[in-house]
Protein backbone atom coordinates (compact mmCIF):
# COMPACT_ATOMS: atom_id res chain seq x y z
CA UNK A 1 0.00 0.00 0.00
CA UNK A 2 1.44 3.63 -1.05
CA UNK A 3 0.56 6.87 0.41
CA UNK A 4 0.92 9.80 -1.60
CA UNK A 5 -0.83 13.16 -2.12
CA UNK A 6 -1.90 12.67 -5.97
CA UNK A 7 -1.87 9.67 -8.31
CA UNK A 8 -0.94 10.14 -11.70
CA UNK A 9 -2.55 7.90 -14.45
CA UNK A 10 -0.22 8.21 -17.36
CA UNK A 11 3.10 9.05 -17.86
CA UNK A 12 2.55 11.08 -21.03
CA UNK A 13 4.15 14.82 -21.14
CA UNK A 14 1.40 16.04 -18.91
CA UNK A 15 1.77 13.91 -16.72
CA UNK A 16 5.57 14.40 -16.32
CA UNK A 17 5.28 18.07 -16.47
CA UNK A 18 2.51 17.67 -13.73
CA UNK A 19 5.10 15.86 -11.47
CA UNK A 20 6.84 19.56 -11.37
CA UNK A 21 3.93 21.44 -10.57
CA UNK A 22 2.68 19.09 -8.03
CA UNK A 23 6.37 19.28 -7.01
CA UNK A 24 6.90 22.98 -7.21
CA UNK A 25 3.82 23.36 -4.20
CA UNK A 26 5.48 20.97 -2.18
CA UNK A 27 2.77 18.13 -3.29
CA UNK A 28 4.19 14.21 -3.85
CA UNK A 29 3.41 12.20 -7.08
CA UNK A 30 3.24 8.98 -8.03
CA UNK A 31 2.94 7.97 -11.92
CA UNK A 32 0.86 4.63 -12.86
CA UNK A 33 1.57 3.92 -16.90
CA UNK A 34 0.31 0.45 -19.03
CA UNK A 35 3.33 1.22 -21.40
CA UNK A 36 6.56 -0.74 -20.89
CA UNK A 37 8.35 2.98 -20.79
CA UNK A 38 8.00 6.38 -19.92
CA UNK A 39 6.82 9.04 -22.35
CA UNK A 40 2.99 7.90 -23.64
CA UNK A 41 2.52 9.02 -27.52
CA UNK A 42 5.86 10.87 -27.56
CA UNK A 43 7.82 7.41 -27.48
CA UNK A 44 5.12 4.96 -28.54
CA UNK A 45 4.11 6.68 -31.95
CA UNK A 46 6.80 9.68 -32.85
CA UNK A 47 9.99 8.62 -30.76
CA UNK A 48 12.00 10.77 -33.80
CA UNK A 49 9.26 13.08 -35.58
CA UNK A 50 10.43 16.55 -34.75
CA UNK A 51 7.35 18.52 -32.66
CA UNK A 52 7.82 22.23 -33.93
CA UNK A 53 5.26 24.26 -30.89
CA UNK A 54 6.77 23.52 -27.46
CA UNK A 55 7.20 26.91 -26.23
CA UNK A 56 11.10 28.00 -26.70
CA UNK A 57 11.91 24.69 -28.17
CA UNK A 58 11.80 25.53 -32.03
CA UNK A 59 12.63 21.88 -32.33
CA UNK A 60 12.48 18.45 -30.60
CA UNK A 61 11.62 14.25 -31.24
CA UNK A 62 9.41 13.11 -28.49
CA UNK A 63 12.48 11.28 -27.02
CA UNK A 64 14.26 14.31 -26.13
CA UNK A 65 11.01 16.17 -25.21
CA UNK A 66 10.33 12.91 -22.65
CA UNK A 67 14.37 13.10 -21.58
CA UNK A 68 13.76 16.64 -21.01
CA UNK A 69 10.83 16.76 -18.87
CA UNK A 70 12.51 13.33 -16.70
CA UNK A 71 15.37 16.08 -16.09
CA UNK A 72 12.85 18.68 -14.79
CA UNK A 73 11.37 16.41 -12.39
CA UNK A 74 14.26 14.83 -10.85
CA UNK A 75 14.60 16.39 -7.50
CA UNK A 76 11.11 15.18 -6.97
CA UNK A 77 12.56 11.28 -7.06
CA UNK A 78 9.15 10.09 -8.49
CA UNK A 79 8.05 6.66 -8.68
CA UNK A 80 7.00 4.98 -12.04
CA UNK A 81 4.84 2.08 -11.73
CA UNK A 82 5.12 1.07 -15.24
CA UNK A 83 3.34 -1.86 -17.08
CA UNK A 84 0.72 -1.65 -15.06
CA UNK A 85 -3.44 -0.03 -15.66
CA UNK A 86 -5.20 1.25 -12.63
CA UNK A 87 -8.01 -1.24 -12.17
CA UNK A 88 -10.31 0.01 -9.82
CA UNK A 89 -11.19 3.85 -8.00
CA UNK A 90 -13.34 3.84 -4.81
CA UNK A 91 -13.67 6.71 -2.38
CA UNK A 92 -11.75 6.00 1.19
CA UNK A 93 -13.06 8.59 3.60
CA UNK A 94 -10.63 11.57 2.26
CA UNK A 95 -9.13 9.53 -0.10
CA UNK A 96 -9.10 7.59 -2.60
CA UNK A 97 -8.25 4.01 -2.83
CA UNK A 98 -6.80 3.24 -6.24
CA UNK A 99 -5.96 -0.33 -7.41
CA UNK A 100 -4.14 -1.63 -10.30
CA UNK A 101 -4.20 -4.46 -12.33
CA UNK A 102 -1.33 -6.08 -10.62
CA UNK A 103 -3.14 -5.22 -7.23
CA UNK A 104 -1.08 -2.61 -5.85
CA UNK A 105 -2.93 -0.02 -3.76
CA UNK A 106 -2.47 3.92 -3.69
CA UNK A 107 -4.05 5.96 -1.23
CA UNK A 108 -4.29 9.57 -2.22
CA UNK A 109 -6.39 12.62 -1.59
CA UNK A 110 -5.94 13.13 -5.83
CA UNK A 111 -6.23 11.51 -9.22
CA UNK A 112 -5.12 13.32 -11.88
CA UNK A 113 -6.28 11.42 -15.01
CA UNK A 114 -3.26 12.21 -18.29
CA UNK A 115 -4.19 8.98 -20.21
CA UNK A 116 -4.11 10.53 -23.75
CA UNK A 117 -6.55 8.69 -26.08
CA UNK A 118 -6.21 5.87 -22.76
CA UNK A 119 -4.24 2.77 -22.85
CA UNK A 120 -2.29 1.85 -25.63
CA UNK A 121 -3.59 -1.95 -26.84
CA UNK A 122 -2.48 -3.95 -29.95
CA UNK A 123 -4.56 -4.18 -32.53
CA UNK A 124 -5.69 -7.56 -33.16
CA UNK A 125 -6.66 -10.23 -35.92
CA UNK A 126 -10.17 -9.90 -36.87
CA UNK A 127 -10.92 -13.08 -37.93
CA UNK A 128 -13.03 -15.22 -35.40
CA UNK A 129 -10.73 -17.80 -35.07
CA UNK A 130 -7.62 -15.42 -33.20
CA UNK A 131 -9.28 -15.15 -29.64
CA UNK A 132 -8.74 -18.86 -29.27
CA UNK A 133 -5.28 -19.05 -30.48
CA UNK A 134 -4.26 -15.89 -28.55
CA UNK A 135 -0.99 -16.61 -26.74
CA UNK A 136 -1.28 -19.95 -28.22
CA UNK A 137 0.40 -19.64 -31.25
CA UNK A 138 -0.77 -15.73 -31.99
CA UNK A 139 1.55 -13.18 -30.53
CA UNK A 140 1.46 -9.80 -30.58
CA UNK A 141 4.85 -9.23 -29.03
CA UNK A 142 7.53 -11.10 -28.87
CA UNK A 143 9.19 -11.86 -25.22
CA UNK A 144 12.16 -14.64 -26.52
CA UNK A 145 12.89 -15.18 -29.79
CA UNK A 146 14.01 -18.56 -29.39
CA UNK A 147 10.43 -20.07 -28.87
CA UNK A 148 10.28 -19.53 -32.49
CA UNK A 149 13.43 -21.23 -33.44
CA UNK A 150 13.10 -23.90 -36.81
CA UNK A 151 9.06 -23.14 -36.49
CA UNK A 152 7.00 -22.27 -39.47
CA UNK A 153 6.09 -18.21 -38.55
CA UNK A 154 3.20 -16.00 -40.62
CA UNK A 155 4.17 -12.11 -39.54
CA UNK A 156 1.47 -9.50 -40.53
CA UNK A 157 2.39 -5.96 -40.92
CA UNK A 158 4.35 -3.51 -43.20
CA UNK A 159 5.43 -1.33 -40.41
CA UNK A 160 9.19 -1.91 -38.54
CA UNK A 161 8.09 -4.00 -36.16
CA UNK A 162 6.86 -6.37 -39.10
CA UNK A 163 9.96 -5.55 -41.04
CA UNK A 164 12.09 -5.78 -38.37
CA UNK A 165 11.05 -9.05 -36.71
CA UNK A 166 10.79 -10.82 -40.11
CA UNK A 167 14.01 -10.38 -40.86
CA UNK A 168 15.19 -11.73 -37.54
CA UNK A 169 13.24 -14.28 -36.88
CA UNK A 170 14.41 -15.24 -40.83
CA UNK A 171 17.61 -16.36 -39.30
CA UNK A 172 16.31 -19.42 -37.12
CA UNK A 173 12.80 -20.11 -38.31
CA UNK A 174 10.92 -20.31 -41.87
CA UNK A 175 9.29 -16.89 -41.92
CA UNK A 176 6.39 -15.66 -44.74
CA UNK A 177 5.53 -11.62 -44.33
CA UNK A 178 2.26 -10.78 -45.19
CA UNK A 179 0.85 -7.59 -45.93
CA UNK A 180 -2.04 -5.89 -46.96
CA UNK A 181 -0.33 -3.76 -49.93
CA UNK A 182 3.28 -3.64 -51.94
CA UNK A 183 4.24 -0.83 -50.16
CA UNK A 184 6.14 -1.04 -46.47
CA UNK A 185 5.81 1.99 -44.27
CA UNK A 186 8.81 0.63 -42.22
CA UNK A 187 11.95 2.04 -42.46
CA UNK A 188 13.31 2.02 -46.13
CA UNK A 189 16.29 -0.04 -45.52
CA UNK A 190 14.70 -2.19 -43.67
CA UNK A 191 12.23 -3.22 -46.36
CA UNK A 192 15.33 -3.64 -48.83
CA UNK A 193 17.01 -6.19 -46.59
CA UNK A 194 13.75 -7.72 -46.57
CA UNK A 195 13.05 -8.03 -50.87
CA UNK A 196 16.58 -8.71 -50.39
CA UNK A 197 16.79 -11.93 -48.31
CA UNK A 198 13.26 -12.89 -50.52
CA UNK A 199 15.59 -12.86 -53.88
CA UNK A 200 17.65 -15.15 -51.92
CA UNK A 201 14.94 -17.21 -50.52
CA UNK A 202 15.40 -16.34 -46.39
CA UNK A 203 12.20 -15.35 -46.25
CA UNK A 204 8.71 -14.94 -48.02
CA UNK A 205 7.16 -12.14 -48.82
CA UNK A 206 3.27 -12.33 -50.06
CA UNK A 207 1.84 -9.18 -51.06
CA UNK A 208 -1.44 -7.39 -51.10
CA UNK A 209 -2.55 -10.13 -48.65
CA UNK A 210 -4.88 -10.22 -46.09
CA UNK A 211 -5.63 -12.62 -43.41
CA UNK A 212 -9.06 -14.92 -44.35
CA UNK A 213 -9.03 -17.85 -41.63
CA UNK A 214 -7.01 -19.97 -39.35
CA UNK A 215 -6.88 -23.62 -39.19
CA UNK A 216 -6.29 -26.02 -36.67
CA UNK A 217 -7.90 -28.14 -34.35
CA UNK A 218 -5.96 -27.53 -30.86
CA UNK A 219 -3.09 -25.54 -32.37
CA UNK A 220 -2.72 -24.48 -35.28
CA UNK A 221 -1.59 -26.03 -38.63
CA UNK A 222 -2.20 -23.37 -41.45
CA UNK A 223 -3.51 -20.35 -42.28
CA UNK A 224 -5.41 -19.00 -45.30
CA UNK A 225 -4.52 -15.60 -47.30
CA UNK A 226 -6.71 -13.51 -49.92
CA UNK A 227 -5.59 -11.05 -52.53
CA UNK A 228 -7.34 -8.04 -53.40
CA UNK A 229 -8.53 -10.17 -56.62
CA UNK A 230 -9.95 -13.08 -54.45
CA UNK A 231 -7.11 -15.26 -55.23
CA UNK A 232 -6.41 -17.38 -52.34
CA UNK A 233 -3.33 -19.42 -50.60
CA UNK A 234 -3.06 -21.81 -48.08
CA UNK A 235 0.01 -21.45 -45.96
CA UNK A 236 1.06 -24.04 -43.32
CA UNK A 237 2.07 -21.94 -40.19
CA UNK A 238 2.60 -23.10 -36.60
CA UNK A 239 2.48 -19.67 -35.52
CA UNK A 240 1.17 -15.99 -36.61
CA UNK A 241 2.53 -12.61 -35.72
CA UNK A 242 0.37 -9.70 -36.44
CA UNK A 243 2.25 -6.68 -36.13
CA UNK A 244 -0.82 -3.84 -36.92
CA UNK A 245 0.01 -1.04 -34.37
CA UNK A 246 -1.31 0.25 -31.53
CA UNK A 247 -4.47 0.89 -30.80
CA UNK A 248 -5.93 2.75 -27.84
CA UNK A 249 -8.68 2.13 -25.75
CA UNK A 250 -10.00 4.16 -22.30
CA UNK A 251 -10.53 1.02 -20.74
CA UNK A 252 -11.81 0.52 -17.50
CA UNK A 253 -12.01 4.80 -16.58
CA UNK A 254 -15.24 4.27 -18.25
CA UNK A 255 -16.37 2.38 -14.90
CA UNK A 256 -15.44 4.98 -12.84
CA UNK A 257 -18.56 7.02 -12.73
CA UNK A 258 -16.74 10.32 -14.50
CA UNK A 259 -19.21 12.15 -17.04
CA UNK A 260 -17.82 11.16 -20.54
CA UNK A 261 -18.37 12.29 -23.81
CA UNK A 262 -17.37 10.48 -26.22
CA UNK A 263 -13.95 9.32 -25.47
CA UNK A 264 -12.80 11.95 -23.18
CA UNK A 265 -14.07 13.78 -20.08
CA UNK A 266 -15.76 17.19 -19.36
CA UNK A 267 -13.79 19.10 -16.82
CA UNK A 268 -14.01 22.98 -15.78
CA UNK A 269 -11.35 25.79 -16.70
CA UNK A 270 -10.47 26.91 -13.05
CA UNK A 271 -8.81 23.69 -12.01
CA UNK A 272 -9.68 20.60 -14.31
CA UNK A 273 -11.56 18.84 -11.94
CA UNK A 274 -14.22 16.32 -13.22
CA UNK A 275 -17.66 15.88 -12.03
CA UNK A 276 -15.95 13.72 -8.82
CA UNK A 277 -13.77 15.93 -6.37
CA UNK A 278 -10.77 15.27 -6.36
CA UNK A 279 -10.34 13.59 -9.98
CA UNK A 280 -9.11 15.90 -12.32
CA UNK A 281 -8.22 15.15 -15.92
CA UNK A 282 -5.77 17.08 -18.40
CA UNK A 283 -4.32 16.37 -21.30
CA UNK A 284 -6.08 14.90 -24.62
CA UNK A 285 -8.21 13.06 -22.46
CA UNK A 286 -10.17 16.31 -21.27
CA UNK A 287 -12.54 18.14 -22.75
CA UNK A 288 -13.86 22.13 -22.58
CA UNK A 289 -15.32 24.66 -24.54
CA UNK A 290 -12.20 25.31 -26.62
CA UNK A 291 -9.86 22.76 -25.81
CA UNK A 292 -6.57 21.99 -28.30
CA UNK A 293 -5.21 18.74 -28.25
CA UNK A 294 -1.62 20.10 -27.97
CA UNK A 295 1.00 19.14 -25.21
CA UNK A 296 1.28 22.92 -24.56
CA UNK A 297 -2.09 23.28 -23.35
CA UNK A 298 -1.83 19.56 -21.34
CA UNK A 299 0.99 21.94 -19.40
CA UNK A 300 -1.47 24.41 -18.65
CA UNK A 301 -3.61 21.72 -17.53
CA UNK A 302 -1.07 20.17 -15.39
CA UNK A 303 -0.26 23.46 -14.27
CA UNK A 304 -3.96 24.46 -12.82
CA UNK A 305 -4.62 20.94 -11.85
CA UNK A 306 -2.04 20.96 -9.38
CA UNK A 307 -3.33 23.89 -7.58
CA UNK A 308 -6.64 22.22 -7.47
CA UNK A 309 -4.87 19.21 -6.01
CA UNK A 310 -3.65 21.20 -3.39
CA UNK A 311 -6.79 22.12 -1.26
CA UNK A 312 -7.54 18.49 -0.77
CA UNK A 313 -3.98 17.72 -0.06
CA UNK A 314 -3.45 20.41 2.05
CA UNK A 315 -7.45 21.09 3.35
CA UNK A 316 -5.61 23.30 6.11
CA UNK A 317 -3.30 25.48 4.64
CA UNK A 318 -3.37 28.70 2.02
CA UNK A 319 -1.63 28.00 -0.93
CA UNK A 320 0.38 31.14 -1.81
CA UNK A 321 1.38 31.97 -5.38
CA UNK A 322 5.18 32.02 -5.55
CA UNK A 323 8.10 32.52 -8.83
CA UNK A 324 10.80 29.72 -9.08
CA UNK A 325 13.03 32.49 -10.04
CA UNK A 326 12.44 34.43 -5.97
CA UNK A 327 11.05 32.04 -3.82
CA UNK A 328 13.25 30.42 -1.65
CA UNK A 329 11.29 27.67 -0.54
CA UNK A 330 10.30 26.35 -4.48
CA UNK A 331 14.15 26.69 -4.98
CA UNK A 332 15.00 24.38 -1.78
CA UNK A 333 12.46 21.90 -2.98
CA UNK A 334 13.85 22.19 -6.21
CA UNK A 335 17.59 21.78 -4.72
CA UNK A 336 19.19 24.88 -6.30
CA UNK A 337 19.11 27.17 -3.40
CA UNK A 338 22.44 28.53 -3.22
CA UNK B 1 -24.50 22.00 -49.70
CA UNK B 2 -23.31 18.34 -50.71
CA UNK B 3 -25.45 15.73 -49.40
CA UNK B 4 -23.11 12.79 -48.43
CA UNK B 5 -24.50 9.18 -47.71
CA UNK B 6 -23.49 7.68 -44.78
CA UNK B 7 -24.03 3.68 -44.40
CA UNK B 8 -23.43 1.96 -40.71
CA UNK B 9 -22.04 -1.44 -40.74
CA UNK B 10 -25.42 -2.87 -40.37
CA UNK B 11 -26.74 -1.37 -43.71
CA UNK B 12 -28.42 2.05 -41.89
CA UNK B 13 -28.02 4.84 -43.82
CA UNK B 14 -27.54 8.54 -42.76
CA UNK B 15 -27.97 11.13 -45.86
CA UNK B 16 -26.83 14.18 -43.81
CA UNK B 17 -25.68 17.49 -45.86
CA UNK B 18 -22.25 18.47 -45.19
CA UNK B 19 -21.15 21.88 -45.59
CA UNK B 20 -18.30 22.36 -48.07
CA UNK B 21 -14.72 22.64 -46.68
CA UNK B 22 -15.74 20.43 -44.02
CA UNK B 23 -14.40 16.79 -44.10
CA UNK B 24 -15.90 13.69 -44.27
CA UNK B 25 -14.88 12.88 -40.74
CA UNK B 26 -16.37 16.16 -39.10
CA UNK B 27 -19.50 15.61 -41.16
CA UNK B 28 -20.28 12.63 -39.48
CA UNK B 29 -19.22 13.71 -35.77
CA UNK B 30 -20.89 16.98 -35.94
CA UNK B 31 -24.13 15.65 -37.22
CA UNK B 32 -23.67 12.11 -34.37
CA UNK B 33 -23.47 9.76 -36.65
CA UNK B 34 -22.47 6.25 -34.98
CA UNK B 35 -19.55 4.53 -36.64
CA UNK B 36 -16.84 6.90 -36.56
CA UNK B 37 -14.31 7.58 -33.70
CA UNK B 38 -11.62 10.15 -34.93
CA UNK B 39 -9.90 9.78 -31.27
CA UNK B 40 -7.23 12.11 -32.90
CA UNK B 41 -9.28 15.19 -33.35
CA UNK B 42 -8.59 15.03 -38.24
CA UNK B 43 -4.67 14.93 -37.55
CA UNK B 44 -4.46 11.64 -39.95
CA UNK B 45 -2.57 9.93 -36.82
CA UNK B 46 -5.51 7.22 -35.75
CA UNK B 47 -7.25 5.85 -37.97
CA UNK B 48 -10.62 6.03 -36.29
CA UNK B 49 -12.80 7.74 -39.08
CA UNK B 50 -11.75 4.45 -41.39
CA UNK B 51 -14.69 3.99 -43.68
CA UNK B 52 -15.19 2.05 -47.57
CA UNK B 53 -15.99 4.57 -50.07
CA UNK B 54 -18.37 3.16 -52.34
CA UNK B 55 -16.98 1.47 -55.52
CA UNK B 56 -18.71 3.81 -57.77
CA UNK B 57 -17.77 6.77 -56.03
CA UNK B 58 -14.27 5.97 -55.05
CA UNK B 59 -12.05 6.79 -58.29
CA UNK B 60 -13.60 10.71 -57.82
CA UNK B 61 -11.92 10.95 -54.73
CA UNK B 62 -8.68 12.55 -54.54
CA UNK B 63 -5.83 10.31 -54.44
CA UNK B 64 -4.71 8.61 -51.07
CA UNK B 65 -1.35 10.12 -50.01
CA UNK B 66 1.42 8.13 -48.09
CA UNK B 67 0.66 9.29 -44.62
CA UNK B 68 -2.64 7.88 -45.06
CA UNK B 69 -1.92 4.91 -46.49
CA UNK B 70 0.51 4.00 -43.61
CA UNK B 71 -2.25 4.94 -41.37
CA UNK B 72 -5.10 2.96 -42.77
CA UNK B 73 -2.19 -0.17 -42.04
CA UNK B 74 -3.52 0.09 -38.81
CA UNK B 75 -7.47 0.12 -39.70
CA UNK B 76 -10.04 -2.36 -38.15
CA UNK B 77 -10.07 -4.49 -41.77
CA UNK B 78 -8.82 -2.07 -44.35
CA UNK B 79 -9.87 -2.97 -48.55
CA UNK B 80 -8.76 -1.61 -51.74
CA UNK B 81 -12.38 0.97 -50.61
CA UNK B 82 -10.37 2.17 -47.11
CA UNK B 83 -10.10 6.25 -46.91
CA UNK B 84 -9.81 8.16 -43.92
CA UNK B 85 -12.92 10.18 -43.48
CA UNK B 86 -10.95 13.17 -42.12
CA UNK B 87 -8.37 13.68 -45.20
CA UNK B 88 -11.44 13.80 -47.76
CA UNK B 89 -12.35 16.94 -47.86
CA UNK B 90 -16.17 17.57 -48.91
CA UNK B 91 -16.33 19.61 -52.48
CA UNK B 92 -19.58 20.43 -55.18
CA UNK B 93 -18.30 17.27 -56.76
CA UNK B 94 -19.00 14.77 -53.62
CA UNK B 95 -22.50 15.69 -53.43
CA UNK B 96 -24.73 12.11 -53.07
CA UNK B 97 -20.84 10.40 -52.11
CA UNK B 98 -21.77 6.87 -51.03
CA UNK B 99 -19.36 5.23 -47.60
CA UNK B 100 -19.90 2.72 -45.48
CA UNK B 101 -18.12 2.17 -42.00
CA UNK B 102 -16.66 -0.79 -40.72
CA UNK B 103 -18.13 -2.86 -38.17
CA UNK B 104 -16.04 -1.15 -35.42
CA UNK B 105 -13.24 1.65 -35.54
CA UNK B 106 -10.51 0.52 -32.33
Amino acid sequence: MIKTDVLIIGAGPVGIFSVQQLGLLGLKAEVVDNLDKIGGQCIELYPDKPIYDIPAVPECDGETLTKNLLEQIKPFKTNFHLNERVQEISKDKNNWKITTNKNKIFFAPNIIIAAGVGSFEPRKFSVKEAEKFENKGIFYSIKDKNNFKNKKICIFGGGDSALDWAIELSKIAQVTLVHRRNEFRGAEHSATIAREFEKQGKLKIKTPFQIESIEGEDKITGITITKEDGKKEKIPTDCILGFFGLIMKLGPIVDWGLNLDKKTIPVNTENFQTNKNGIFAIGDICSYPGKLKLILSGFHEGALAARGCFKYARPNERLKFEFTTTSKTIQERLGVKK
Amino acid sequence: MPKINYIEHNGKNHTIEVAKELTVMEGAVQNNIPGIDADCGGACACATCHIYIDEKWFDKIPKIEDAEQDMLDMAYEPNKFSRLGCQITVTEELDGLVLKMPLKQA
